[in-house]
């Protein structure tokens, strides 16, 4: 379980502080697939980067399994289950797919090529063509999201958070997104999930969905309550918008 | 062939990936002398009379054999100079593994240089591998300065590979190439300089013939103190195809300099340069973080990539 608690960020702007999270704080109880909605700017990614440890929280604190990680590094974090997919996936010159399937999954696991194969095919790629690739501009926007999301699986994670999966891809990638979700949710078993998304699709997978504006918590709750007073605002975007959201 | 020591064995593994002697044909050159030389029915290989080096002859036609000429020094103080004459008969097709290790543990300076000219016949083919290593905990000096000149001719190609990772205090390396019509170079350079080291890689790259290719890229990564220096030049003289490439990481205090060189003198002469040098990228750190790696763990992992 991961708890926020009165969990504050602020940015030098010219010399002013800026608040970009504002005294937040929830939980992301075990085997809950969580989705973060709101609009642009709001502070959505800022949370995610606070989780996996890139930010540190001007105030407040971060658990863990009842462990206080506020002050834990990235690699610490992430050595105590805690994954993280990026927004805008990282490219590098010369490491292949299986290279960081491989880095994911850990040295003790010495992952086999059979199985970096079927993370592959989990997220939709035909695992022959794109193994020995490297991870490089030759990959398109689509591509790299999914490896990245490859990777988050790889590492068999007790929480793992996406940042704004749908972004920059095009609509034909996002429909095989929403089945790696799917089933994701589906096999949640021992892991819980944290997608940062204003996809309606995607909001409709969540067991919970909390609304981050102006870097506060505006509302969490059950979808079931919290999803009928979002549709049809920028919290959450029908899916045939998200080509048009992906040119954006 | 003559017994080599146990440093000696462990150079020929590093520069030529030898664990035993190699098969096809072979001269391993340890401390200035010949520890072994084998011809075979297409490659000959014999020393040169007048100065210190070899004649490698390969007859036309020759598919799909190789010629190992790896170098090892292992005795402090020593200076050499050696010319290599590499013969391609047309139409043939060889893999030439070189490459010089040197082990200095005492206070002297060691330094090899070698001159290898290539003249590759018509249609020819050669893969050319060249892995530079220095090891050794003494304060003499490890030198390497090699000069490399190739000559293709009509249709001839070659496809280069020069390595040094570890361990060369100071290099001074050329490059020349002179390529006729429909002949193609391929250049590929990786390069790695450590502590005080100084890596300085020169081309000058000449094409006088119609639809001949020639593309030089080199990845570099200059950590501590070291200085990188990388002057690549080529010159288009016929309708063709030019394209040079400097990718590097410094680190450290490290710092790198790379000269695009390019000269038209055809009017259909396709020249093109490309540099980039800058730090490694943050955003790599920290996905490979998030992955569970240190951030030392994360460099070694982006370094070691970029430089395969």
């Amino acid at each position: 379980m991961l708890e926020l608690s009165h969990v504050s960020f602020e940015v030098d702007d010219e010399g002013q502080g800026r608040e970009i999270i504002r005294d937040v704080s929830f939980t992301v109880p075990d085997r809950r697939f969580v989705v973060v909605t709101g609009p642009n700017g709001g502070g959505k990614s800022t949370l995610a980067r606070l989780i996996a440890g890139i930010r540190k929280p001007t105030s407040g604190q971060i658990f863990f399994n009842g462990e206080d990680i506020t002050e834990k590094s990235i690699t610490e974090r992430a050595r105590m289950g805690i994954s993280f997919a990026f927004q805008q996936p990282v490219r590098f010159k010369g490491i292949r797919v299986v290279d960081l399937l491989r880095i994911a999954a850990g040295k003790e696991t010495n992952l086999s090529l059979t199985d970096a194969c079927e993370y592959l095919s989990a997220v939709g790629l035909c695992a022959r063509d794109y193994i020995e690739r490297e991870i490089n501009a030759s990959l398109s926007g689509g591509e790299l999201k999914r490896i990245e999301i490859a990777t988050v699986l790889a590492r068999g994670s007790v929480l793992s958070v996406f940042d704004e999966p749908e972004a920059g891809i095009d609509l034909w990638s996002f429909q095989n997104l929403i089945e790696v979700f799917e089933s994701m949710r589906k096999n949640i078993r021992d892991s819980s999930i944290m997608i940062i998304s204003h996809q309606e699709r995607i909001l409709n997978i969540a067991d919970e969905v909390i609304v981050i504006a102006d870097g506060k918590v505006e509302r969490q709750g059950p979808k079931e309550e919290i999803l009928p007073g979002l549709v049809g605002t920028a919290s959450a975007v029908p899916s045939c918008n998200a080509a048009e959201e992906a040119v954006k | 062939m003559i017994q080599l020591d146990e440093i000696q064995k462990r150079l020929l593994r590093e520069v030529a990936d030898l664990h035993d002697v190699p098969i096809g044909a072979y001269n391993i050159r340890a401390n200035g002398t010949s520890a072994g030389r084998q011809s075979t029915e297409n490659i000959e290989i014999t020393p040169k009379t007048d100065v210190s080096g070899l004649d490698i002859r390969v007859k036309p036609g020759t598919k799909r054999e190789s010629v190992h000429i790896p170098v090892v020094m292992s005795e402090s103080g020593l200076k050499e100079l050696v010319y290599n004459d590499f013969y391609i008969g047309e139409d043939s097709d060889v893999v030439i593994v070189a490459g010089c290790g040197i082990d200095n543990c005492g206070p002297k300076d060691s330094e090899h240089d070698g001159i290898h000219r290539f003249f590759v016949g018509k249609n020819a083919k050669i893969r050319y591998v060249e892995k530079h290593y220095g090891s050794g905990t003494g304060s003499g000096k490890r030198v390497l300065n090699p000069v490399t000149e190739v000559y293709l001719e009509e249709g001839a190609s070659a496809e280069m590979e020069m390595v040094q990772i570890r361990g060369v205090d100071d290099t001074d390396r050329i490059t020349k190439a002179e390529l006729r019509a429909g002949a193609k170079l391929n250049v590929r350079e990786r390069l790695m300089t450590h502590e005080e080291q100084r890596a300085v890689s020169t081309y000058d790259v000449v094409i006088n013939g119609e639809d001949a290719s020639a593309d030089v890229v080199s990845r570099s990564v200059a950590r501590d103190d070291s200085y990188q220096r990388f002057d690549a030049k080529i010159t288009g003289n016929a309708p063709c195809h030019g394209h040079t490439e400097c990718d590097s990481i410094i680190m450290d205090r490290g710092r790198i300099l790379a000269v695009p060189g390019l000269e038209a003198n055809n009017v259909d002469a396709e020249l093109f340069h490309e540099a980039a040098i800058g730090k490694i990228a943050g955003d790599q750190l920290i996905k490979l973080m998030t992955l569970g790696l240190t951030e030392a763990e994360a460099e070694e992992q982006i370094i070691n990539g970029f430089l395969k």
